[in-house]
């Protein structure tokens, strides 16, 4: 309990992080803060790649919302991640329509290729094979994956090695 | 008929119902029942438990009472095929994940699931997958978790946005998953969080202390006014042969509405403490030697006796009942004592001529909640009277403002519009300015008797706004909280504040800090006042001044000096001299031990009949509930008895209804109510202090005797670490900065204690709390310290 000082929760964002919640926060009323939650922890979740306890408790003091009600929001959409994660997200849409394009053969590749199962990262921090629970609505493409924040459409098992291994 | 209401027809009976009203209200209001979760008409209405659902007329489907407004003309079936229908496929789904273990459950034969799956479900379940198993969050000592019982209703998340104005609880996850908790691992910290254990209509938050121990039909429930502060919250104590297994809130709109403060509910588990006094007990040498209660009057009586009246001083309990308190002051001015107090943490006097009948709120407590702004003066209210603070949030969010001038920022869970944190003395000058910036709108003089403290004191630019916030307002209200009661200069800020509730308009309030502070004051239990209020022939010697000028011989009821009184180390100067000390007590620690020479065993609150005053002058009664163990006796038959062994007249009661009617017929019937103070000397500002100040408040669960014995209360979110608190800068500006511990000197006490550097201290001043077992040997507030590095 000693210490000088003792510092703002809020201190951990970044001043770009800081910037954009400001810019989320300019487009609604000023007694809605909470709106621009969403906003704000995908702008935290892109610079630390995962939404700490102690990061969501500075967005909600920032904004100025209860810390639960930040841990709701977080919780409630499978787009944030509130464990650590491989570098590059890996989502492979698995939906009906991906479905009957064989989705299930570029799950069943990318499991074996990177040696882990859907939810999980590999060892060396660099892919994280998301468990994508919704449609990603690129089905004319399918089957198909979204890797961080590009789609990749008409996905082969070759199509995904090549893929990989041009990440980083 | 009225515009305002609208005919409807439940169940084909026609009823009225106010327009906007919901249709459960309209059932609830006319005796129908209606299956509900999480409705509650404290509460905001989720519609999310589906189990209110009814057949509405011209309506395709069933619809949620709880969300269904009322409209003219309107049909509403509750028991027809398809409202049965609904309610019945309702309870099969909030039952196919919830684990039915009623038998191991201590909710069970108390809980609305099974009351109402009983009424309204099936005998057998059709569900025969797998139940989904949650892990249960470590609430705190007061709250018992077992979430996978848990039907989402949202309840006790609603309570702690809209009541208890700490959202705490939530629900994370979503769909299967989701759960309702805190998320991460915490006590929940508000002080009516136990509340949700009523709210609960499943066990999945049960009451921790008396978990497992009674079911509840084998409780007796009896009513009863909680003790631990002036609001007098109207709770049922439940008991089982004769032993109170716990507490739960009476509904009284005007008082409590349906909460109770955590302290109110949990402090019972104090009656089983290790130290209870079971039987009348003489210090021999250094042993105890137990009595009959014949032997221990007789040996009391003859005590008193043998000490001149000028010799004796009388301490009495602000908790007592308040036919203990007259008994207490009969007793004494039978025997020609003129010394007694029951103000133990006040530290001024001076202007006891001028004080009201009794310390009064200056409104009812409904009314707090329709004021436009509100200056608190000392208050750490959201502790000290849980309930208020509650009515008090109440009107910020209607719109109201709240200010503040405190000894510390204690943090409340509504904003305030202004706060000034200050020293004692700060606190003097805050209050003279804006007193100065009143008179200055009003183009009035200033009050004689306050000229001379106005000269020190200066209106600074915050001092006129706050000013005009009070001005400007229809409701306004200044309250003196218990940090100014204990302030070293009490006489001026108690004037100061009555002068600026006349200058503003606002009225002008107390917010006392025991149970039946206001009782005390009626009863006589004031060495300068008689029962009702009447000013005695020969003023006797007040708290303070008992123990500053030792005795030969001390009466103590209900009263732990250490802990109690508003210098310590005073009183153990001064008890450590006397010759006898008699303890009408629950309790008998080691201290109070080491200092009695008698110790008599009266019943604890819930064991004794007796009334308490609140601070609105509502007088509560209440008859025992549980069995006091051991020997010991109601407090006032004790005094009564005493009475009689010492020949005095005027001791005949045979209940304490005729003790309380005897103190009633003193009291006129037409009582005005004021609490206008008018000095009755010209004042001037003390000399500004130098050094470090002295803050010392009572936390929330060290007030009493009986709080001090809860094992729940030292592991609560609201106990307070027992240290010596400063700010950064001044730990800097003391040279202690990266002090983890240090040496107090107050006065001739010492003591040492762990350092905590704390924001919300004032410069100038160190926060040691007082009533604690680790500062029980320093000395009163608002005097100066010195801490020193331990070496």
């Amino acid at each position: 309990m000693t210490g000088m000082n003792p510092q703002r929760k809020s201190d951990l964002l970044s001043d770009h992080v800081k910037h954009e919640i400001e810019d989320w926060l300019r487009r609604y009323p000023e007694n809605q803060r909470q709106s621009a939650l969403l906003g704000a922890l995908r702008a935290v979740q892109h610079e630390h790649g995962y939404l700490s306890t102690e990061l969501m408790d500075a967005v909600a003091e920032y904004i100025g919302v209860p810390e639960i009600a930040v841990y709701e929001v977080a919780s409630f959409y499978s787009m944030f991640e509130l464990e650590p994660v491989g570098r590059h997200t890996i989502a492979i849409c698995t939906n009906i329509s991906c479905m009957l394009r064989g989705s299930d053969r570029i799950v069943d590749h990318l499991e074996r290729k990177l040696g882990i199962r859907l939810g999980e990262s590999t060892p060396d921090g660099k892919f994280y094979l998301k468990r994508e629970e919704e449609c990603l609505a690129a089905c004319c493409g399918a089957p198909m994956m979204q890797v961080d924040h590009v789609y990749h459409e008409h996905l082969t098992p070759e199509k995904v090695d090549e893929i990989l291994d041009g990440l980083e | 008929m009225s515009q305002d209401l609208v005919n409807i027809e439940i169940n084909g009976v026609t009823l009225t119902a106010r327009k906007g009203a919901m249709v459960i209200e309209a059932a609830d209001a006319a005796g129908i029942r209606i299956p509900r979760f999480c409705y509650h008409k404290k509460l905001s209405i989720a519609a999310n438990c589906r189990m209110c659902l009814v057949e509405v007329e011209k309506a395709p489907k069933a619809l949620p009472a709880c969300a269904t407004p009322v409209s003219e003309g309107m049909k509403v079936f509750t028991r027809s095929p398809k409202a049965l229908a609904a309610q019945k496929g309702t309870m099969e789904f909030l039952l196919i994940n919830h684990p039915l273990d009623c038998p191991i459950c201590d909710q069970g034969g108390e809980c609305e699931l099974q009351d109402v799956a009983m009424g309204y479900g099936n005998d057998v379940s059709r569900y025969v997958e797998a139940k989904r198993v949650v892990p249960d969050p470590d609430l705190g000592p007061f709250i018992a978790t077992e979430m996978t019982r848990c039907i989402h209703c949202t309840r006790c998340v609603r309570f702690g946005e809209e009541i208890a104005g700490l959202r705490e609880m939530g629900a994370t996850g979503r769909g299967e998953n989701v759960r309702i908790g805190t998320y991460v691992e915490k006590t929940v910290a508000s002080e009516l969080s136990g509340n949700v254990i009523d709210l609960c209509p499943v066990g999945a938050l049960t009451a921790r202390p008396s978990r497992y121990t009674a079911r509840p039909w084998e409780l007796i429930q009896h009513a009863g006014i909680a003790p631990h502060d002036c609001v007098g919250s109207n709770i049922y104590l439940h008991t089982r042969n004769g032993r109170v297994m716990r507490v739960v809130p009476r509904d009284n709109e005007s008082v409590n509405e349906t909460w109770i403060s955590d302290r109110d509910r949990f402090s019972y588990a104090g009656l089983d403490a290790d130290d209870r006094l079971l039987r009348p007990q003489v210090r021999d040498g250094e042993q105890w030697q137990d009595l009959d209660w014949d032997q221990a009057l007789t040996r009391t009586a003859e005590a008193l006796k043998r000490y001149a009246p000028d010799d004796i001083g009388v301490l009495v309990s602000p908790t007592a009942t308040l036919e203990e308190l007259y008994l207490a002051q009969k007793l004494a001015r039978g025997l020609g004592v003129a010394n007694i107090d029951h103000r133990l943490r006040q530290n001024d006097f001076e202007d006891d001529a001028a004080a009201p009948l009794f310390p009064w709120l200056g409104c009812a407590i409904e009314d707090l909640e329709r004021q436009d702004a509100v200056l608190l003066v000392g208050s750490d209210i959201r502790r000290e009277q849980p309930l208020l603070a509650h009515r008090l949030r109440k009107a910020v969010l209607r719109g109201g403002v709240v200010m503040a001038v405190n000894p510390r920022d204690f943090g409340f869970h509504f904003p305030l519009a202004e706060q000034v944190v200050t020293d004692p003395y700060g606190m003097l000058k805050t209050l003279g300015g804006m007193l100065r910036a009143a008179l200055d709108v009003e183009v009035k003089p200033a009050p004689s008797a306050l000229i001379g403290v106005l000269a020190d004191c200066e209106s600074q630019p915050l001092h006129a706004e706050m000013v005009e916030r009070l001005r400007a307002r229809e409701h306004a209200l200044i309250l003196l909280g218990p940090s100014a009661f204990a302030h070293p200069q009490f006489t001026i800020l108690r004037a100061l504040a009555s002068a600026l509730a006349q200058m503003t308009g606002a009225a002008f309030g107390y917010l006392p800090e025991a149970g039946n502070s206001a009782g005390a004051w009626l009863a006589g239990a004031v060495p300068h006042r008689v029962p009702a209020g009447r000013a005695v022939e020969r003023r006797g010697l007040d708290a303070r001044a008992m123990l500053a000028q030792p005795r030969k011989a001390y009466l103590l009821i209900g009263v732990e000096p250490v802990f109690d009184c508003a210098d310590p180390a005073q009183a153990i100067r001064a008890l450590a001299q006397a010759e006898c000390v008699i303890a009408l007590t629950p309790f008998a620690g080691e201290t109070l031990r080491e200092q009695a020479h008698v110790l008599l065993p009266v019943a604890a609150f819930a064991e004794t009949s007796g009334t308490f005053v609140n601070l609105e002058g509502r007088w509560q009664g209440f008859k025992g509930a549980g069995r006091a163990p051991g020997e010991a006796r109601p407090g006032w038959k004790v005094l009564r008895v005493l009475g009689n062994l010492l020949d005095l007249p005027g001791f005949e009661h045979v209940s304490s209804e005729q003790v309380r009617d005897e103190l009633k017929g003193q009291l006129s019937d037409d009582i005005r109510f004021d609490n206008a103070v008018v000095p009755k000397r010209d004042l001037h500002m003390p000399p500004a202090p130098s050094g470090l100040t002295r803050v010392a408040t009572v936390p929330m669960y060290a007030g009493d005797m009986l709080q001090r014995r809860v094992p729940a209360f030292e592991a609560a979110a609201g106990a307070v670490y027992a240290a010596a608190y400063v700010n950064a800068s001044e730990a800097e500006r003391q040279g202690l900065a990266g002090c983890e511990q240090v040496f107090v000197r107050q006065g001739e006490a010492t003591a040492e204690l762990p350092l905590v550097i704390d924001p919300s201290v004032p410069d100038a001043c160190v926060w040691i709390p007082a009533g604690l077992e680790q500062t029980r040997t320093l000395g009163a507030n608002g005097a100066t310290v010195e801490l020193q590095k331990t070496v």
